[in-house]
């Protein structure tokens, strides 16, 4: 036991807090980015034209539909094989990433704000209108903060997928947790300990996130759109 | 990616579905293990006694905290090379990348069931239980004939997700060696140097895959349905 | 004397998919006017109210607010417009992510420029008036269904409307419900806000309106004085319609 624990403190822990940090740069610009995309496309899929709607529902059967892992093969090792003019698209493993994961999450995030969207009736808006506001303020004071505080356990369940198939990074070389414990591992060969480390830091990771966000959403809480547990 | 590429990512098809087999019976395989494990966790879950729950909590949130990716590595590196080292379990080979994969999706997947099934069963109405046990059901007959029969038809929209959600985390099982379709199309695409047909190729794969797997559940469900049995929306 | 009408609506039109469903309507309303709106379901009487402010914009016809056209096209004109025009929903349309006070203050400020001590003040000042005061803080999913048609009445007051339009006020009511929203409305009368009011409340709005409007097929059939309509022996549709919901109801007495 000593011996696993010597090996855990000096060997895995520094490297693994390395790799921690990389984790946390992959993850917050993609949660950012995704959210980002997420409002958009939901707010698109909901309001645009037949076109857009049918252009953006598109978007997100593809990136639901395949694996993420295909996705970032195909950012990161075939975009590469794409000329625009003279110029190759060569990302780097972090840009592929962040791309691949914000596209993604994107995805899956507008579906709950459609579905937010979606939940607010028609009278709402009418209400709103019958008061002689604008159509702006109509949508950005009444419609949008119900269609957020809907969907926000959805959105709030994506960024802990997120942070959890941050990890595929590590299969087009970014060390982050995941690709440096693997490093580890291979030296010492050491698998089960240093995998369930591994293990231990994204459990650590994932349970400090869903605390917050549900911090969050009691925060922002209010009568008619309380927490419902699964 | 010109005429050319595009003829012998074709040539290659064969040998990428050839890892058909292999794709299906991990997302088979591992639903089946989630479901076994997710009932009687949902249940446990919903009728246990404190310490039960406890423990079924403690089961999803370590299921549902690990990337399958992790789990993958220290199940098959870690776990099963330790145990196939062991005097008398040599015959757990690493040959089994197969079911050490099934087996972590099967069982990340019995915390996702668990959390459907104890949701459907949840939104029943309590008076199901109650009735039944006033006509002199035991508890374990009440739960498997009343609770389980409606509880299981009221989640099946919700389950059918698990499929897509298995089928495309399948595709990891490359990383254990498991020759997959994903793991097949990493082989081409490496000695071809052509990642772009060949990933394009694997995308419409999958996509087919998650499209077909979604009309066959939507028939699933229309034959179990029982007539004007649905789920009452919560907002 | 029909320059002294607060609002005209001259020969409004509406169709829904070919289906016509309003078929030229046109009424005015006087000062201190109180006309009720009455016909069976489907007979055009909520989609007039909503094409009055063009929340549902109509196919042809004007409506005129104090003399003055109201011109749909410009955007500004058309807001203006329906600040002035106070509308009661049937299922309230309370803005369900604020509180009852924050429902009546939320466009003092944005559409009236209120301050917000000023909104405060007024919002106070209109939940008091449907005895709300202290139920300011709650949430529309903490109040029951008569006081969140007060609440809507009280935010209708808020911006000073110079007539309303009440599309079935007590109809999505339980009837227990009823009587402390009918209070509030018939204070308004008391104090002559020129109101149109869709019900099917008879006997309630025969002891208020100036006149009754039968309207059925997208048309008013027929218009008089609550006594005349439904005098003993009167043959009209009016009399025969309040029969059978009375019948049902049991709400008039006679």
């Amino acid at each position: 036991m000593t011996e696993f624990v010597d090996f855990v403190l000096t060997e895995v822990a520094p490297a693994l807090n390395q790799g921690l940090v990389a984790s946390l740069e992959l993850i917050l610009p993609s949660a950012f980015f995704g959210v980002l995309i997420g409002l958009t496309a939901g707010a698109l899929r909901v309001y645009g034209s037949p076109l857009v709607r049918r252009l953006t529902d598109t978007y997100v059967s593809l990136f639901r539909g395949t694996p993420l892992v295909v996705q970032l093969y195909f950012w990161y090792f075939a975009l590469p094989y794409v000329h625009v003019g003279e110029f190759a698209l060569v990302l780097s493993p972090f840009a592929a990433c962040v791309l691949g994961f914000s596209l993604c999450s994107g995805a899956y995030q507008s579906e709950y704000v459609r579905g937010g969207l979606l939940s607010i009736r028609k009278g709402q808006l009418k209400a709103a209108q019958a008061l002689g506001m604008t159509a702006f303020q109509a949508v950005t004071r009444i419609v949008l903060p119900q269609a957020i505080r809907r969907a926000f356990p959805g959105c709030g369940n994506e960024i802990i997928y997120l942070i959890k198939y941050s990890s595929l990074a590590s299969i087009i070389t970014v060390n982050e947790l995941t690709g440096i414990g693997r490093g580890i591992a291979k030296a010492t060969f050491k698998n089960t300990e240093t995998y369930l480390v591994v293990g231990l830091y994204y459990l650590a990771l994932v349970t400090v996130a869903t605390l917050a966000l549900r911090w969050a959403e009691r925060r922002f809480s209010i009568p008619g759109f309380e927490y419902q547990e699964e | 990616m010109d005429i050319q590429e595009l003829h012998s990512a074709l040539e290659s098809l064969p040998y990428i579905l050839g890892g058909l087999p292999a794709t299906l019976g991990l997302i088979l395989g591992a639903l089946a293990v989630g479901f076994v494990l997710g009932v009687p966790l949902a249940v446990g879950r919903v009728y246990g006694g404190r310490t039960t729950r406890t423990l079924v909590k403690l089961y999803v949130w370590l299921f549902r905290g690990v990337p399958i990716l992790v789990q993958m590595y220290l199940f098959y590196f870690g776990i099963l090379a330790w145990l196939s080292s062991l005097p008398g379990l040599s015959f757990l080979h690493l040959d089994s990348a197969f079911l050490a994969a099934i087996l972590v999706l099967g069982l990340t997947s019995a915390a996702y069931q668990c959390q459907i099934f104890k949701g459907a069963i949840a939104s029943l109405p309590s008076g199901q239980l109650k009735a039944a046990l006033a006509l002199g059901m035991s508890p374990t007959t009440a739960i498997w004939r009343i609770i389980l029969p409606q509880a299981l038809r009221l989640a099946i929209p919700a389950w059918s997700n698990e499929y897509s959600i298995l089928l495309k985390d399948s595709a990891l099982a490359f990383v254990i060696g498991v020759m997959e379709i994903m793991s097949r199309t990493r082989a081409v695409a490496s000695a071809t140097h052509q990642p772009l047909p060949l990933s394009l190729v694997a995308g419409i794969i999958f996509f087919a895959l998650t499209w077909i797997g979604l009309k066959a559940m939507r028939v699933v469900e229309d034959r179990v349905r029982i007539k004007g049995y649905t789920q009452q929306g919560s907002i | 004397m029909s320059d002294f009408a607060v609002l005209r609506v001259e020969h409004i039109t509406k169709a829904f998919g070919g289906q016509p469903i309003l078929k030229g309507v046109s009424l005015e309303l006087f000062p201190g006017n109180l006309k009720v709106l009455i016909g069976p379901s489907g007979g055009g009487k909520s989609t007039l109210l909503q094409c009055i402010n063009h929340l549902i914009p109509p196919d042809s016809g004007q409506v005129y607010l104090e003399g003055e056209r109201l011109n749909p096209a410009s955007k500004q004109n058309l807001r203006s417009f329906r600040r002035q025009v106070g509308m009661i929903f049937q299922d309230f349309n309370l803005f369900e992510h604020l509180s009852a006070l924050d429902n009546v203050r939320v466009a003092l400020g944005l559409v009236r420029g209120f301050s917000k001590a000023q909104a405060t003040e007024r919002a106070m000042a209109e939940l008091t008036r449907v005895g709300l005061q202290s139920r300011a803080g709650h949430y529309p999913a903490q109040l029951s269904g008569g006081q969140k048609q007060r609440v809507s009445v009280a935010r209708a007051l808020a911006m000073d409307p110079k007539v309303m339009l009440l599309d079935e006020p007590t109809s999505a009511l339980d009837p227990e419900l009823i009587g402390e929203v009918l209070a509030v409305i018939r204070d308004l009368a008391t104090l002559g806000m020129p109101m149109i009011m869709a019900t099917h409340q008879i006997g309630f709005a025969a002891s208020l309106a100036d006149e009754f409007l039968f309207m059925d097929h997208g048309v008013i059939v027929e218009h008089g004085s609550p006594a005349d309509l439904l005098a003993k022996g009167s043959e009209s549709r009016t009399r025969a319609f309040s029969a059978k919901i009375s019948e049902l109801t049991c709400e008039m007495g006679e």
